[in-house]
C-alpha cells in the first residue's frame, strides 16, 4: 500500500483498464505520503476526507462513463499557499497559525472542475522566499535522492512529493524559479507558464508582477495536461491574460524537426556552474538536434543584471504583500499592549528570518530617496532584459539552458549565507521577470544526483518547449529514473 | 470676515484636497455592497477583507463615474493612468495599504468655478484650477470606546473615491466654502455622487499658508484633517489663518504640519510635524494593470453629460433675462433648475415664475426643512398659479399661501383657488358698492384724506380690501378710492 504511484499516464491507463480505482489510488498516495513523512517532510497536511468523497465521485462518474478530464480521479498535491476552502493555508508560516481559508483559488476550482482529487499540501519556503525548503515553519523538506539535501525550493514540497512517488501531479508556484529549481533538483519536470496564463486568484502573493502557479510532474506530456486543465483567463485576476488558453498536450507530437534551440552565450561559460551540470546539458542539447532541431547561439546582455532586478523587485513587492499580516484580522497575534506592540511583537513572532530580510529590504528599496535608485531602476533593467529575450526569440523558438548552476546541495549548506543562496536562481529568474514560459526537465545525473535542463519558449508559447521536452524525453530515459526507496 | 482673514497686511493661500464618494453599487475592487449604516463588517469579502490570495477587480461604474466628474470639471482625462499601492499600517486598512493613483492620475488640470468675494454674490465668476482627479479605494472605520478599545468596521473599506485637488488659489476661509459649495453642486448635477456630507460621502483636507500681501512666494503650509462640514471648512481655516499670522508677527515660525481641528472648542492640534510624516512608499500596484481609457469613451462621457451649472447659470441669464444672483439661486441644484425651467416653459413668463420660486418655493421649501423633489409640488401647477395671479384671478396676496399648499399636498391650483373662494373680485359694480359702503361708514377718514393726509388712503383700501377678502385688485381698489374721493 505504501509503494509508490506511477506517472499520470500510468495511472490513467489503470483506471482505464479498470485494474485500479480512484478510491484505491487516493488510499495509496495518502499512505505513500505518510510512510515517506519522517523522512522527507514534504507535506504539511492532507486533506483525506474530502479527497475519498472526491475519489468516490470520480470513481461514479468512470462508472458511468462520464469522467470530465484527462485528471479525473488523480490525486493532486497543492502548495501551500494556494487557497482552498476549509484548508489551513499556512505558508509556511507561523503568522497565518489557525487560518483556515474560506474560498478556493481559481487553479483549485478548475482542478475540481477537472476531476483531480486534491491529497494534500505541500511544504515550501515561508511565503515562497527561498530556494530550499529549509526556511519553513513545518521544518524542511529533504530530498528524495539523497534525505541530507534539499529539494532545491520554495515549491520543494511539491517536487519532493511528485519525485517520491506520493502523488503523480503537483501544484507549484514560481517567482524566481521555485518550480523549475526544485524540479531539476529532485529530477522531475515542472513548467512556469508565461506570466497571466494562470490565475493567480487564490494564490498567497509573494511578488505579484512574477508569481505563476505551474504544475510539476514525472513528464512534460502530464506536465502539460495539468497545465491544459488550470491555465486560461480568470476575471477574477486582473493580471490573467485574456487571450484564450488551447490545450498544449496535442502540440506534442514528438516532432522537433526545424526548431530552432537559442544558447545564450552568457550562460555557457565555465564560470559559477558546476562543469558537469554544463556538459550534462550540453550533451541533452546534442539529444535534441539528432531529433531534429537546431541549434544557435543566441546573446541575453542584460542577463547579468538579472539577479540584482529580481531581489529589488521581488523584495519591494513583497514587503507591501505581507503587510495584511498584521494579527488584526486573521492569524497569529502578539500579546500585547496597544497597537504599534502589536504589529512589531506579531510580526517579529510570525515572521522567519528570510521573510524579514526580504520585508526590510523591500521596504528599504521603495523608500523615499532610494525609490529611483532602486525600484525604478531595476524597473528599466528588466525593460532592457525583456528586449534582451525579444530579440533572441527572433532568432530562435526556444531558449536552452541549466536550470540551475549546480545540482541539489547540502541541507543547510547555504542558509547562512543568503547571498549564495540567492545565486542559484541565476538562469531562472529572467523568465520571470520577462514573464516567458520555462520548463525545466532532467537530462542526466551528476555525482547520482538529478541535473535539470531549462528550455524557455516565447509569451503565451508553453506548447513549444513542452513538444520539445517531450520529445526528448521519448528519446531518453532520464525522468525515468526514480529515488532509491529507503531501506 | 474675521479680523485676520480681510488683514489689510497678509494674504492666505488656500488649497483643498475633496475626498468624494462615487455612487456605485459595489466597491471599487470587489463586488461588495457600499450601502451605508450597515450591521459592521456586513459588507465585507476575502478581497476588502485582505484575505491571503485575494486580488482586486476595478469597478467598471466607478470609473465612468470619475470620467464625468473628471469632465464636468473640466479636467483632461489621461489615457493611461496607474494605480499604485500607498502603504502603511492602520487597523482599519486590512491590506497594510491603500490602492490609489500616484504618479499617473485619471485625469489632471481643469476649474471650478465660484462667485467672487463680494457679499451681493453679483460679482463675475472667479476660476479655481485643479490639480488633479485621482481614483481610489477608502479605507474602514476605527471605532473608539470609552474602555479604551477599539473597534474596526470594514464594511466601508473598498468604497470608491475620488479626490479631487486644487491648486493653491483660494484667498479666503469663505472662497473655500464657495469652492466647495460649488464643486458639490457640480458632482450632484452630473449624478457621479450623492455628496452627502452627513454619510461622510464628501470630506476635505485643507493646506493653508499665509504671506505678506504682495509677496509671491508661498508660506509654509499646513495641512488640516477630514472636515466633514462647509462650516467646519470656513472656520478651521479661519481659525489657522490666524493662528499664523499671529505666530509670524510675533517672531516666530510656521512649522510644516498636518493639524486637526476641533470644532467643539475652535482650536486646532497637531497630529504630526514633517519629521514625523509617513513614508508611504508609493509604488503601482502589480495586482491591476494601468487603466486605459480611449478617446471613444471620453467623447461618449462627455456627451452624455448634462448642461453644467455655470452654463445654465449663463443661459438662465441670457435666455430668461434674470440676473446673474437669480441665475445663481435657481442653479443651486439641478432638480431645482429643471422645476424652473419646466415652469417658466409652461407659463411663458420666466421672470414672474422665478420670483415666485425664488421667493414662495424656497421659503415653504426652507420651512419645512426639504428638498424640492421630495414634495408634491409639479412645475405644472406652479406655473398655473402664477398664470391666475398675472391674469388678476387671483390676487398674489390670496396665491401666496397656497404654493405652501401645493408643497405640501400638491393639487389643482383652479380647483383650489375656486374650493376656497378665492377668486379675485374683478365686478365693477360689486366693487363700486363696496367703496361706496366703506366711504359712507368712515366720514372722519374721508375728511382726513380730503385734508391732505394721502395715508387714509391705505386706510380705506384696507377696508375695501378686508370686506372682499382680499380677492379685489389692490391697484384697481386704490384707483376707484381716489376717484371716488376726488371726484
Amino acid at each position: 500500500m505504501t509503494a509508490p504511484l506511477g506517472t499520470l499516464t500510468e495511472l490513467r491507463e489503470a483506471l482505464d483498464a479498470g485494474g485500479v480505482s480512484s478510491a484505491e489510488l487516493v488510499e495509496q498516495a495518502l499512505a505513500r505520503g505518510e510512510a515517506q513523512q519522517r523522512r522527507l517532510g514534504a507535506l504539511v497536511g492532507t486533506r483525506a476526507e474530502a479527497a475519498r468523497e472526491a475519489a468516490a465521485a470520480a470513481d461514479a462518474r468512470r462508472a458511468r462513463g462520464e469522467l470530465r478530464s484527462p485528471l479525473d480521479g488523480i490525486p493532486v498535491a497543492l502548495k501551500d499557499n494556494i487557497s482552498q476552502a476549509g484548508a489551513e493555508v499556512s505558508c509556511g508560516s507561523r503568522i497565518l497559525a489557525g487560518y483556515v481559508a474560506p474560498f478556493d483559488a481559481t487553479v483549485v476550482e478548475r482542478l475540481d472542475a477537472a476531476g483531480a482529487v486534491v491529497v494534500a499540501r505541500t511544504n515550501l519556503d515561508e511565503f515562497a522566499m527561498g530556494s530550499s525548503t529549509e526556511h519553513s515553519a513545518h521544518g524542511p523538506t529533504r530530498n528524495p535522492w539523497d534525505p541530507e539535501r534539499s529539494p532545491g525550493g520554495s515549491s520543494g514540497g511539491s517536487a519532493a512529493a511528485v519525485a517520491a512517488g506520493i502523488v503523480p501531479l503537483a501544484l507549484g508556484s514560481d517567482t524566481g524559479g521555485s518550480i523549475r529549481q526544485p524540479a531539476a533538483f529532485t529530477g522531475i519536470t515542472g513548467l512556469k507558464p508565461t506570466y497571466g496564463r494562470v490565475s493567480r486568484y487564490g494564490l498567497v502573493a509573494y511578488a505579484s508582477s512574477l508569481d505563476q502557479i505551474g504544475p510539476l510532474a514525472h513528464g512534460a506530456a502530464d506536465c502539460a495536461a495539468l497545465l491544459d486543465a488550470i491555465a486560461g483567463p480568470d476575471p477574477r485576476d486582473s493580471t490573467s491574460l485574456p487571450t484564450p488558453a488551447p490545450p498544449t498536450l496535442p502540440e506534442l507530437t514528438g516532432d522537433v524537426s526545424g526548431l530552432v534551440i537559442g544558447l545564450p552565450r552568457e550562460y555557457f561559460v565555465e564560470e559559477g556552474v558546476d562543469p558537469e551540470v554544463l556538459a550534462a546539458v550540453r550533451e541533452a542539447v546534442a539529444e535534441c538536434e539528432r531529433a531534429g532541431a537546431k541549434v544557435r547561439e543566441v546573446s541575453l546582455p542584460h542577463a547579468r543584471y538579472a539577479i540584482a532586478t529580481y531581489y529589488l523587485i521581488a523584495t519591494a513587492e513583497a514587503s507591501s504583500n505581507l503587510s495584511r499580516f498584521d494579527g488584526v484580522r486573521y492569524g497569529h497575534r502578539a500579546e500585547c499592549d496597544g497597537l504599534t506592540e502589536l504589529y512589531e511583537r506579531t510580526r517579529s513572532e510570525g515572521f522567519g528570518a528570510e521573510v524579514k530580510r526580504r520585508i526590510l529590504l523591500g521596504t528599504f528599496v521603495l523608500s523615499a530617496g532610494y525609490y529611483d535608485a532602486y525600484y525604478r531602476k531595476a524597473q528599466q533593467a528588466r525593460t532592457l532584459l525583456r528586449a534582451d529575450f525579444d530579440a533572441a526569440f527572433a532568432g530562435c523558438d526556444v531558449i536552452a539552458t541549466p536550470t540551475a548552476p549546480e545540482t541539489a546541495f547540502r541541507i543547510g549548506e547555504k542558509s547562512s549565507d543568503p547571498l549564495r543562496m540567492y545565486l542559484s536562481d541565476v538562469y531562472t529568474v529572467s523568465a520571470n521577470l520577462a514573464g516567458l514560459p520555462g520548463v525545466s526537465l532532467p537530462c542526466g545525473f551528476a555525482g547520482g544526483l538529478p541535473v535539470g535542463l531549462q528550455l524557455l519558449g516565447r509569451t503565451l508559447d508553453e506548447a513549444t518547449p513542452l513538444r520539445l521536452a517531450d520529445a526528448y524525453q521519448r528519446r531518453t530515459e532520464h525522468h525515468r529514473r526514480r529515488p532509491p526507496e529507503a531501506t | 470676515m474675521s479680523k485676520a482673514s480681510c488683514n489689510q497686511d497678509w494674504e492666505a493661500v488656500i488649497g483643498l484636497e475633496v475626498h468624494n464618494q462615487l455612487a456605485t453599487d459595489s466597491k471599487l475592487f470587489c463586488g461588495c455592497s457600499v450601502a451605508y449604516g450597515s450591521e459592521p463588517n456586513h459588507h465585507t469579502c476575502p478581497v476588502c477583507l485582505a484575505l491571503p490570495g485575494s486580488l482586486p477587480v476595478l469597478n467598471r461604474r466607478a470609473v465612468e463615474n470619475a470620467i464625468r466628474a473628471a469632465l464636468a470639471t473640466h479636467c483632461t482625462v489621461n489615457e493611461r493612468s496607474v494605480f499604485a499601492r500607498k502603504n502603511y499600517f492602520y487597523p482599519d486598512l486590512p491590506k497594510g495599504y491603500q490602492i490609489s493613483q500616484f504618479e499617473e492620475p485619471l485625469a489632471t488640470g481643469g476649474w471650478v468655478e465660484i462667485p467672487t468675494d463680494g457679499e451681493s454674490g453679483e460679482g463675475e465668476a472667479r476660476r479655481i484650477r485643479l490639480t488633479r482627479i485621482h481614483m481610489e479605494e477608502d479605507a474602514g472605520k476605527s471605532i473608539h470606546d470609552a474602555a479604551d478599545v477599539t473597534r474596526v468596521d470594514l464594511n466601508r473599506t473598498g468604497v470608491p473615491l475620488i479626490e479631487i485637488v486644487s491648486e493653491p488659489d483660494l484667498r479666503s476661509p469663505e472662497e473655500a466654502g464657495a469652492y466647495l459649495r460649488a464643486l458639490r453642486e457640480i458632482l450632484r448635477y452630473v449624478e457621479v455622487s450623492d455628496a452627502d456630507l452627513e454619510k461622510g460621502q464628501f470630506r476635505c483636507d485643507a493646506n493653508v499658508s499665509v504671506r505678506r500681501r504682495g509677496e509671491s512666494e508661498l508660506g509654509t503650509r499646513t495641512e488640516l484633517k477630514n472636515l466633514n462640514s462647509f462650516r467646519f471648512v470656513e472656520d478651521a481655516v479661519r481659525a489657522e489663518i490666524e493662528r499664523q499670522i499671529e505666530v509670524i508677527e510675533e517672531g516666530g515660525e510656521i512649522r510644516q504640519a498636518t493639524l486637526r481641528y476641533d470644532p467643539d472648542r475652535g482650536r486646532i492640534h497637531v497630529m504630526r510635524l514633517k519629521e514625523d510624516a509617513h513614508d508611504y512608499r508609493y509604488f503601482p500596484d502589480p495586482d491591476l494593470i494601468p487603466l486605459a481609457i480611449e478617446a471613444e469613451a471620453v467623447r461618449a462621457a462627455r456627451e452624455s453629460l448634462p448642461e453644467l451649472p455655470e452654463d445654465k447659470r449663463a443661459r438662465f441669464q441670457s435666455e430668461y433675462g434674470l440676473s446673474a444672483y437669480d441665475a445663481g439661486q435657481l442653479t443651486a441644484s439641478r432638480g431645482l433648475a429643471d422645476f424652473f425651467e419646466a415652469a417658466a416653459r409652461a407659463h411663458g413668463a420666466p421672470k414672474s415664475v422665478a420670483n415666485w420660486v425664488q421667493r414662495d418655493v424656497l421659503a415653504a421649501l426652507k420651512e419645512r426643512e426639504v428638498e424640492l423633489e421630495a414634495t408634491a409640488i409639479t412645475p405644472e401647477a406652479l406655473s398655473m398659479l402664477v398664470k391666475m395671479v398675472d391674469d388678476g384671478r387671483v390676487t398674489a396676496r390670496n396665491a401666496r399661501p397656497l404654493v405652501a399648499v401645493l408643497v405640501e399636498t400638491g393639487g389643482d391650483p383652479e380647483a383650489l383657488v375656486q374650493e376656497r373662494g378665492l377668486e379675485a373680485v374683478s365686478d365693477t359694480g360689486l366693487l363700486e358698492s363696496v367703496a361706496d359702503e366703506v366711504i359712507a361708514a368712515n366720514p372722519k377718514a374721508v375728511d382726513g384724506f380730503r385734508g391732505g393726509d394721502p395715508k387714509v388712503l391705505n386706510f380705506l383700501m384696507g377696508q375695501v380690501m378686508k370686506k372682499t377678502q382680499g380677492k379685489a385688485d389692490p391697484g384697481q381698489v386704490r384707483e376707484l378710492l381716489a376717484r371716488k374721493l376726488g371726484g
